[in-house]
């Protein structure tokens, strides 16, 4: 511990730290604008500059290490001229345009210019004008407002991992610019419009929209992937405006994606539901609530009662709050029905009724940061879980080796230790391969099941990197829990974690991916899973917030058998074609802007949320909407005033994290027999395609992560095809179902692989995210 | 002609021949490499040769003037990885000493870098050569095939268990280059902006490893001074500027051009070397030490010797040894617009009081020089100086400063005059005529 003193009082700070964190410690303000306690220290604003006792000159405070003894004068003469000086430098090329500028209100240099600038300035000379850049659909830029503080190009190389803003001349020419002919495409990219503290990069949705002192804000949590990052939503006369990160350095530290930050235009979408709907006589018509509820409670009733409440399917969004879920399952079951699920995309569920407790990250979201040897198996971990993916760049910046194992060898960002990719049959063996390699390392025993497999050079190459560290983390992301096999991946990963003393997880797929176990929306002992009453088409179905077409494993299955089926009862923010042809009843629910609700994270955290506008139209929020189904069912257990009430039932409580989980399986088998199949489809969700409001983001939607798909293969693959990269494919899926895609190279994919991704209308024909497709050039 | 008038010339003495004689076996003939074989084959320790160097009290000849012995001392002993980086980015206006220390002699950069390499313990070195000076880029990458050829390089020199590489590196011509962490940003491909210190280099170099830069010149007086002894070196200077030093000798003299002279000669001494006043006209001011440092006026500038003490004293900087002489026929305000320009076109942007206050500066004194000058624009300029000196990363604001606080303060009637009149204070067929590029009264 070193001893400062800054203007006066005395602390004591830990070795290393800088002026400016030691008086943040203390409270003290020093004006800044380069400075950020993410990223890399720049030191050009030169607006910190602070006395410190024998320095012949002002020293800024960003970049200054504390010395044991220093005396620092932040407020001086010498300080406050320092300031004052840099203060108009800042000025004399800046517009000053704020009565037409979006930052204005919420400006660091607006701000700071009143406590540090002149009323009018000395300079009379032309200022500067600086052309505007295309960044792409989401980021605004007014160049010439830039004060060339590079925080937003720190940002992209430094945390988002890849240098796509530069500043290129120099001197008062230098310009923030993208490449040439670029935008910037980052995943992360709204955050540079939260650092920039300028008016030069805005949110160009929300531009000239709504001023910042116009707005009412609410804390909510993020609906889209499991880590539940904080939000702050933004509203004025009850509609969402704008969402900006709530800090917190548990979750989402300072950071959101992009998907969590624009995502919000999805709440205005032309395909919003905002009255009831019943299909008379196959024509549509909208009608009171009471109308609509009467018609639901009586056609699930009436299934019920000629079929049995087993011809009744629940599909849940993992998505929904765990109120939703909770209420929705006890509905069900009150209809006697144990069809219940919220896994929509997994393929196996042997592990069900053998499951310890509630499936889940392993670990606290910040002791991924601890870990110093991680192998992610089966994760697009830079699109699915973005803001982990930026934890493990920063691990492995700190020297952390990051291994993957995976069916694509996309570009994660992160300097890689080793990495394995094959094909998604040959993925359970690979893993069992790591697992032999590290017994014979650690000279542990390894389950006869895997003794048989012969160890490759890949594997060998990832045990070696995991065996060589001290906490070993392995890590199943969306794939690995989608994949056919996703029991023996969980029973390797554990017998991998467990040999190396480390720790494993699932990153949670959805927003309540642990919630969805919590709220008990997971099928009885004789109840059916998600795929089993898809595959088995039920009498009737109640969807809650999702669009099973587009959010379940087999989209065609899903479209077919609630086609079939007599009665759909749908809750859902939106309404789309497909749910006009299959549902019987449309109730508009509020999405998560328009209820109170609980997310549970991926590391079991319960993060509750009020609402942060009114339901728009007649929406009403779901939790109330299938109270009121109970009530008209005369189910019992349906009393609740208020989501709170729910959610302490479903918790037996209010706990900061939930008590049931575990990973553990109880005679989890391994299955590593499958032999590899040619033309094996690697599904991925595109990230702004993975929910039902998402895909209704107009902004996201134009973004370089919305392409449309294509069949992805390696250039051996192609060329077996007798197709060249650009050539138009025709993919079949084995029945009679055959589309046209453009065929795209992908050099990360493994042999006899086709790559297409899930979770769109252009793909929903092709069935199954896990099957055997042929190729040919069309 | 390559070496014009000298004293006691070490740096030069391979000059002589001009471009004959920077080869190899011209430079082995004169002594060349006797130096790095004598140290390899007696086994000499790291300390003793750093002591030696110290002794010589050789100070940087970049600009800082700080001294070289002690800033390799830094250098951390056992860290496994670490450079030599020559700083050949001579960019200061009025500079152009090591253009031809490269040109006429480069293996003695050469065998001193070697030396500085064993000295603390590099393995490789680089030579960054601004990119105008591109013969001289090439001549020195001939030199290094010779110098590898001959077994100077490369790995085990001459048989020791020292090995050392060394390789060019040139520029695209920006002045930020120069400044040592700019250099080594651009080294590793990145854009050439000064890193902000501590750390210095020699913890946290090139590419992160610990680093010793110094100047071409400094390198190529290292055999000489183990030739001679650190003493007999220290001896051939004065008291703290040890040593002889090149002096790029520019403007209006009859002779321009490089002069190695012993530190503490006079300057009137230098200026009779370099044949006068060009016309016998009459000297008006002198910058002593390269475009950045603080103008002189002819009186005191006449009364200094040309080293780092003297110069000093009478309120600048002796830098790199560029003497900018100027005659009675120059405008002040213009000669200070000309240089106001450089550092507003050379600031790299990074910090905001240079990238702004940079341009500032340039077009007031702009404005001034065209005959609108208002007269609260001096007290404004010293406002900006004030502002921006000692307020950035490195001394490039404080270089941007120094011409225009100096140039007020020693010929603030000029100025005056301009603001007053519109007019310069010099007839402008005098300047005409003073130019060199027209003949006065010609038609």
């Amino acid at each position: 511990m070193l001893e400062i003193e800054i203007d006066g009082k005395t602390l004591q700070v830990a070795d290393g730290s800088t002026i400016i964190e030691a008086a943040h410690q203390l409270g003290t303000y020093i004006p800044h604008f380069c400075y950020h306690k993410k990223l890399s220290i720049a030191a050009n604003c030169r607006m910190c500059l602070v006395q410190v006792e024998k320095a012949p000159k002002p020293m800024p405070a960003c970049a200054t290490p504390v010395t044991n003894g220093m005396k620092v004068f932040t407020h001086s003469e010498l300080a406050v001229n320092a300031q004052k000086g840099v203060m108009e430098f800042l000025l004399i090329n800046h517009p000053l345009d704020c009565p037409i500028c979006d930052q204005g209100g919420e400006c660091q240099l607006q701000d700071l210019a009143v406590g540090y600038g002149e009323s009018a300035s000395q300079y009379q000379e032309e200022k500067r004008v600086v052309p505007d850049k295309d960044l792409g659909p989401l980021v605004s830029t007014d160049m010439t407002r830039c004060i060339n503080c590079t925080r937003c190009i720190r940002f992209t190389a430094e945390i988002a991992g890849f240098m796509e803003l530069g500043q290129s001349y120099r001197g008062e020419r230098a310009e923030v610019m993208p490449f040439i002919g670029k935008t910037v495409d980052t995943e992360l990219s709204g955050n540079i419009i939260d650092l920039c503290p300028v008016g030069a990069l805005t949110s160009k949705p929300f531009r000239f929209s709504a001023r910042t002192w116009e707005l009412s804000r609410r804390k909510s949590v993020s609906p889209h992937d499991g880590l539940g990052s904080n939000l702050i939503v933004q509203t004025k006369h009850d509609k969402v405006m704008r969402v900006l990160p709530l800090e917190n350095e548990d979750v989402n530290e300072c950071w959101l994606t992009d998907k969590e930050r624009f995502s919000y235009q999805g709440l205005s979408s032309a395909e919003r539901l905002t009255k009831p709907m019943v299909k008379q006589g196959g024509e549509w018509k909208e009608v009171d609530w009471s109308v609509a509820l009467d018609y639901a409670a009586h056609a699930l009733r009436d299934v019920a009662k000629t079929h049995g409440g087993a011809a009744i399917g629940g599909l849940l969004s993992p998505h929904a709050t765990l109120e939703e879920m909770y209420l929705a399952q006890k509905l069900l079951r009150g209809l006697g029905s144990e069809n219940i699920d919220f896994r929509l995309r997994h393929s196996d569920f042997s592990a069900d009724g053998k499951r310890k407790g509630t499936p889940w990250l392993g670990m606290k979201i910040t002791d991924i940061g601890r870990l110093d040897r991680v192998l992610v198996v089966g994760s697009f971990l830079r699109k699915d879980h973005p803001l982990i993916a930026q934890r493990l760049r920063q691990s492995a910046k700190r020297g952390a080796q990051i291994s993957v194992l995976h069916s694509a060898d996309d570009d994660l960002l992160i300097k890689l230790a080793a990495r394995a990719i094959a094909a998604p049959s040959q993925l359970p063996a690979m893993l069992a391969q790591v697992v032999k390699a590290v017994c014979a390392i650690k000279g542990v025993a390894a389950d006869t099941a895997v003794a048989g497999v012969t160890v490759s050079a890949d594997a060998q190459a990832i045990a070696e990197s995991l065996a060589s560290g001290s906490s070993a983390g392995v890590l199943l992301g969306n794939f690995a829990q989608q994949h056919p096999q996703a029991a023996t991946l969980q029973v390797l990963a554990g017998q991998l974690a467990a040999t190396l003393g480390g720790r494993y997880g699932f990153l949670g797929e959805a927003a309540n991916s642990v919630g969805g176990y919590v709220a008990k929306a997971v099928p009885g002992a004789a109840g059916l899973n998600a795929a089993a009453m898809l595959k088995d088409p039920r009498q009737a179905y109640v969807v809650v917030g999702a669009e099973p077409e587009l959010d379940c494993a087999d989209g065609a299955q899903a479209l077919a058998s609630l086609t079939k089926a007599a009665a759909v009862v749908v809750l859902s923010p939106f309404k789309s074609q497909a749910m006009l042809d299959y549902a019987a009843v449309l109730l508009p629910v509020s999405p998560f802007s328009e209820t109170s609700g609980t997310f549970v994270n991926t590391e079991g955290r319960v993060q509750s949320f009020y609402a942060a506008a009114k339901p728009l139209g007649e929406t009403r929020p779901a939790w109330k909407v299938l109270r009121v189904l109970g009530n008209l069912l005369d189910l019992s257990g349906f009393a609740f005033n208020s989501s709170e009430e729910v959610r302490a039932e479903a918790l037996g409580g209010q706990p900061e994290f939930v008590s049931s989980l575990d990973n553990g399986i109880d005679g989890g088998t391994l299955n590593l027999t499958a032999s590899a199949q040619s033309l094996e489809r690697v599904a991925d969700v595109p990230i702004h395609f993975a929910d039902s409001l998402v895909r209704r983001a107009s902004a996201l939607q134009q973004a370089a992560d919305s392409a449309a798909p294509t069949a992805r293969m390696n250039a051996a693959t192609l060329a077996k095809c007798g197709l060249a990269s650009g050539d138009k494919a025709r993919v079949g899926a084995g029945g009679t179902a055959t589309m046209t895609l453009p065929a795209q190279l992908d050099v990360g994919l493994p042999d006899g692989v086709v790559r297409i991704a899930a979770a769109h209308a252009d793909t929903l024909a092709l069935g199954a995210m896990s099957s055997v497709l042929s190729v040919e050039k069309a | 002609m390559a070496l014009i008038d000298t004293i006691n010339p070490l740096l030069t003495t391979g000059w002589s021949k001009g471009d004959a004689g920077w080869s190899l076996k011209d430079y082995e003939a004169r002594g060349g490499y006797a130096q790095l074989k004598r140290i390899l084959a007696s086994k000499m320790s790291q300390d003793d040769l750093i002591a030696e160097v110290k002794k010589s009290v050789l100070r940087g000849r970049g600009g800082a003037g700080f001294p070289t012995g002690l800033k390799w001392s830094f250098m951390p002993k056992a860290a496994p990885e670490k450079y030599v980086v020559c700083n050949t980015d001579e960019g200061e206006p009025g500079t152009f000493k090591d253009r031809d220390l490269m040109r006429f002699d480069p293996h003695s950069v050469i065998e001193g870098m070697i030396i500085a390499a064993y000295a603390v313990g590099a393995k490789l070195g680089y030579n960054y050569i601004h990119g105008e000076i591109f013969d001289m880029y090439q001549r020195f990458e001939e030199a290094l095939d010779q110098a590898r050829a001959a077994g100077y390089l490369g790995n085990n020199i001459l048989g020791s268990d020292f090995s050392f590489d060394l390789f060019a590196h040139h520029g695209w011509g920006a002045y930020i280059c120069g400044e040592e962490t700019g250099l080594l940003e651009s080294i590793e491909g990145k854009k050439g902006q000064p890193r902000y210190k501590p750390p210095f280099p020699a913890n946290f170099g090139l590419y992160g490893k610990p680093t010793t830069i110094n100047n071409t010149e400094t390198f190529a007086a290292i055999p000489f001074i183990l030739g001679m002894g650190g003493e007999a070196y220290l001896n051939l200077g004065k008291p703290n500027n040890g040593g002889t030093k090149l002096f790029s000798v520019s403007g209006h003299v009859n002779r321009p051009g490089n002069y190695e002279v012993p530190m503490g000669t006079p300057f009137a001494k230098l200026l009779e070397m370099a044949g006068g006043m060009r016309g016998g006209r009459k000297l008006k001011a002198v910058i002593p030490g390269g475009s950045s440092a603080p103008v002189l006026p002819a009186d005191l500038m006449m009364e200094c010797t040309m080293d780092y003490d003297s110069i000093a004293k009478a309120g600048s900087m002796l830098g790199s040894g560029a003497v900018i002489v100027m005659d009675e026929t120059v405008c002040m305000v213009k000669a200070l617009e000309r240089l106001s320009y450089f550092y507003f076109e050379e600031s790299c942007g990074q910090c905001t009081p240079c990238r702004e206050g940079s341009g500032w500066l340039y077009r007031v004194v702009h404005r001034i020089e065209h005959g609108q000058g208002r007269p609260e624009d001096l007290d404004l300029l010293n406002r900006v100086t004030d502002n921006m000196m000692g307020k950035t990363i490195c001394a490039l604001a404080d270089a941007a400063a120094f011409p225009v606080r100096s140039f007020i303060k020693h010929f603030k009637s000029e100025f005056e005059y301009h603001i007053e009149h519109k007019k310069c204070l010099v007839d402008p067929e005098v300047q005409r005529a003073g130019s060199g590029f027209f003949k006065a009264g010609a038609a």
